[in-house]
């Protein structure tokens, strides 16, 4: 009964909290108990893995405590919940967590009808496939009547349904709640496809027994951008979220890195010097002390060096930075300005 | 009752209220179902107060929207342009058949294991103790994980598949075998089938009384095979009944065409089937144990066979001690395939899953998860209700 069983608590704390702690700020809840609770992804490997001594690392893991570093100076404040795909709104909705931050997709639906918030974007995706190199096919048009592997309640399983329909195609879907059994079934044989976001694709190779006999089509069949979510009855919440992710995109633009940050502060460049608290009052705006930002960039990273730590060239992924560069760099990472 | 309600000597009317046991019992009760009620309204009202406050939307309007996904194993007509209440009642469709056949399985071995624990025999009573310890003491989780993967790790992939016949083929997709298609004559083989069924319950009822009256037996079973099979027989050969068979075909990555048998309900299937049969041996072997040696040793005295005393004395006794727990097993089965979402067989809790994260109406789609356990559940119980009254022992029929 383990993950119904969760659903059903997670609804039942959504009737049963009482509603004005829920609608009280999260930022004086978060600030009381010492840690922001945050949902991620338990088994994708640069988004949000936890090792065997339970260290959680990866591009969203990062974003937690990129947060936790301008709430509290300190990254380290932050407890994970390993969430899965269907149960990640519920958990955010009831008060579960705090902030969400495991690889979801910005849709209308979930921006507008759950009661939700997306603050960015921080990893721009889109869906694909990964079939055995022993299939011998090169395009995802040829996988008519093919056997689907892919997790519920994901908007993968959607944009699946849409394409095969779109192309006259027939197929299969065998749909697991986790991922590890969605791996797990198209590693035994059961499906000829695994679908996933492309990033995830390459995370999922490496889990698997040879990672050499697969191989990721070229079609990219949909537009994912993938982001934090917050609720939205807290603005400003939202504001200190959607800004962590700005403060870290800005400073790859600006040059500011976690080694040079401190020289920075020597900077007289005035956007930098806004960025890092020595000029206006941008951090007390949002509720934090000036020098949120710097704490930002100094314990955790700019954009960059997040993406170049989990999932970059020199990962095991090798993702190169492609749609995630920044806009001047022929990326469409585009923050706008602290001013 | 009455003792208590006329002690005379308090004289407050207010005390003497007080201390009425008849009073103070609807009192008490009354205030109880005030605090449930309560209780009750509280949660609704929190709930709604809830979902207005942080904008989600709510209400069962989003049944009717299409759902956009597909599901591997429909009973009825079900594609991706159907709605959200379609994809719900075919998963629905799919617990009831999964649980429905389990339920079946489970009971035969679990009677064949729980008489084997009572054999005489050293080795079967072994395997059956073996059988029972080993099973019942493993969570069903991992016996379906176990089943999933050793049912998809023996299978081959669909080119290699094993042929049977050149009709039936078994890989890694599942099993497939022809799928019979039937011409006009159909509806009459139907009627003759069901017309044998109703003829040979008559006929059933008469022999009993033929037996009663006579202490003859007629030939029951064969009548009864004869009404049952031998009518659309008839029928199936006077309107000419033309059955094709569509066979399955491999095209392309995977057979197409035919009946196929997916390997998560195998799984499945044979998970729930194989761990709820080690309760019901427990249950069928406490049930034969409270049935008194005498009863075996009289029958024996009377000349019936060993299978005969089992079937007419022991059996019908028994059940009326198996019949009530055996009813639970039947619930803890048919829940017990929520877990169906692990290996991927689409259930009533998996496709409501779906559902629920793709409209995030969380209150919706429990309420509606809650009313299908709680109808199946009370379903079940007032079938194995009305089965044990029948089976419980009544006043000597009068000869």
């Amino acid at each position: 009964m383990k993950r119904p069983l969760i659903s059903v608590i997670l609804g039942a704390t959504l009737g049963l909290s009482v509603a004005t702690a829920a609608s009280a700020a999260t930022l004086d809840d978060v600030k009381a108990k010492g840690f922001i609770q945050c949902g991620v992804n338990p088994s994708l490997p640069g988004f949000g893995f936890p090792d065997d001594k339970g260290n959680w690392s990866g591009l969203d893991v990062d974003f937690c405590r990129a947060v936790a570093a301008a709430v509290f100076g300190d990254p380290n404040k932050v407890k994970y919940s390993p969430l899965s795909a269907k149960e990640r709104f519920t958990a955010l909705q009831s008060g579960e967590i705090d902030l969400l931050a495991r690889n979801s997709t910005w849709t209308m639906q979930r921006d507008t009808a759950l009661g939700l918030s997306f603050v960015g974007v921080n990893y721009y995706d889109g869906q694909g496939f990964m079939v055995r190199k022993s299939l011998n096919v090169d395009s995802a048009l040829k996988l008519n009547g093919a056997s689907v592997c892919t997790q519920t309640g994901t908007t993968t399983e959607l944009n699946l349904a849409d394409y095969f329909r779109a192309n006259n195609m027939t197929y299969q879907v065998v749909a697991f709640e986790n991922n590890d059994e969605v791996n797990q079934a198209y590693d035994s044989g059961r499906c000829d496809v695994l679908t996933t976001d492309q990033s995830g694709l390459y995370s999922t190779r490496l889990k698997l027994a040879n990672p050499d006999e697969h191989v990721v089509l070229p079609e990219i069949i949909s537009k994912e951008p993938l982001g934090p979510v917050v609720r939205q009855n807290d603005p400003q919440w939202f504001n200190i979220v959607k800004w962590t992710l700005f403060a870290q995109i800005n400073a790859e633009e600006l040059g500011v890195n976690s080694q040079n940050v401190d020289e920075m502060k020597e900077s007289t460049n005035p956007e930098i010097r806004r960025l890092l608290g020595l000029e206006g009052d941008f951090g007390t705006s949002i509720g934090l002390s000036n020098d949120w930002a710097y704490n930002i960039v100094k314990q955790v990273g700019n954009y960059g060096e997040v993406f170049d730590r989990n999932i970059g060239p020199d990962t095991p992924l090798k993702i190169a930075r492609g749609l995630n560069a920044l806009w001047n760099k022929g990326g469409i990472q585009f923050a706008p300005p602290i001013r | 009752m009455s003792a208590a309600s006329e002690r005379p000597g308090l004289r407050s009317g207010h005390f003497r209220l007080w201390h009425n046991p008849q009073v103070r019992g609807v009192l008490i009760q009354a205030l109880l179902l005030a605090v449930v009620a309560w209780f009750a309204w509280e949660i609704i009202d929190n709930t709604i107060t809830n979902l207005r406050q942080r904008h989600i939307a709510s209400g069962y309007r989003f049944l009717d929207s299409t759902a956009g996904f597909g599901i591997i194993q429909t009973l009825i007509p079900y594609s991706e342009v159907s709605s959200y209440g379609r994809a719900f009642i075919v998963g629905l469709l799919n617990t009831i058949l999964v649980a429905g056949l389990s339920i079946v399985l489970a009971t035969v071995i679990g009677f064949i294991v729980g008489i084997m624990r009572l054999s005489s025999n050293w080795l079967i009573a072994k395997i059956g103790t073996a059988y029972v310890e080993i099973i019942r003491n493993i969570p069903l989780l991992l016996q379906l994980f176990v089943w999933y993967r050793a049912v998809l790790k023996a299978m081959p992939a669909p080119r290699q598949s094993i042929a049977i016949a050149d009709a039936a083929f078994l890989n890694n997709r599942g099993l497939y075998v022809p799928y019979p298609i039937f011409g006009q004559g159909i509806t009459w083989v139907m009627a003759a089938f069901a017309g044998g069924i109703l003829l040979s319950v008559l006929y059933g009822t008469h022999a009993r009384r033929v037996q009663e009256r006579t202490g003859r037996m007629p030939p029951r079973l064969a009548a009864s095979l004869g009404l049952i099979l031998g009518l659309p027989l008839v029928a199936a050969f006077i309107t000419g009944l033309g059955v094709s068979l569509d066979y399955p075909v491999l095209q392309g990555f995977n057979f197409v065409g035919g009946l196929n048998v997916i390997p998560e309900f195998t799984a499945l299937f044979l998970g729930l089937s194989i761990y709820t049969a080690a309760f019901i041996a427990e249950i069928v072997r406490a049930g034969v144990q409270s049935v008194s040696k005498g009863q075996t040793e009289a029958a024996h005295a009377l000349g019936l066979h060993e299978s005969t005393t089992l079937r007419l004395i022991v059996l019908p006794q028994a059940l009326r001690v198996i019949i009530p727990p055996l009813a639970n097993q039947y619930l803890n089965l048919t829940k017990n395939s929520s877990l169906a979402v692990a290996i991927g067989y689409p259930d009533v809790v998996a496709t409501g899953g779906t559902i629920l994260n793709q409209t995030g109406q969380a209150v919706e789609v429990i309420s509606l998860w809650m009313a299908v356990y709680l109808s199946l559940s009370l379903l079940t119980s007032g079938f194995m209700n009305w089965f044990n009254a029948r089976m419980a022992l009544k006043g000597a029929p009068s000869l």
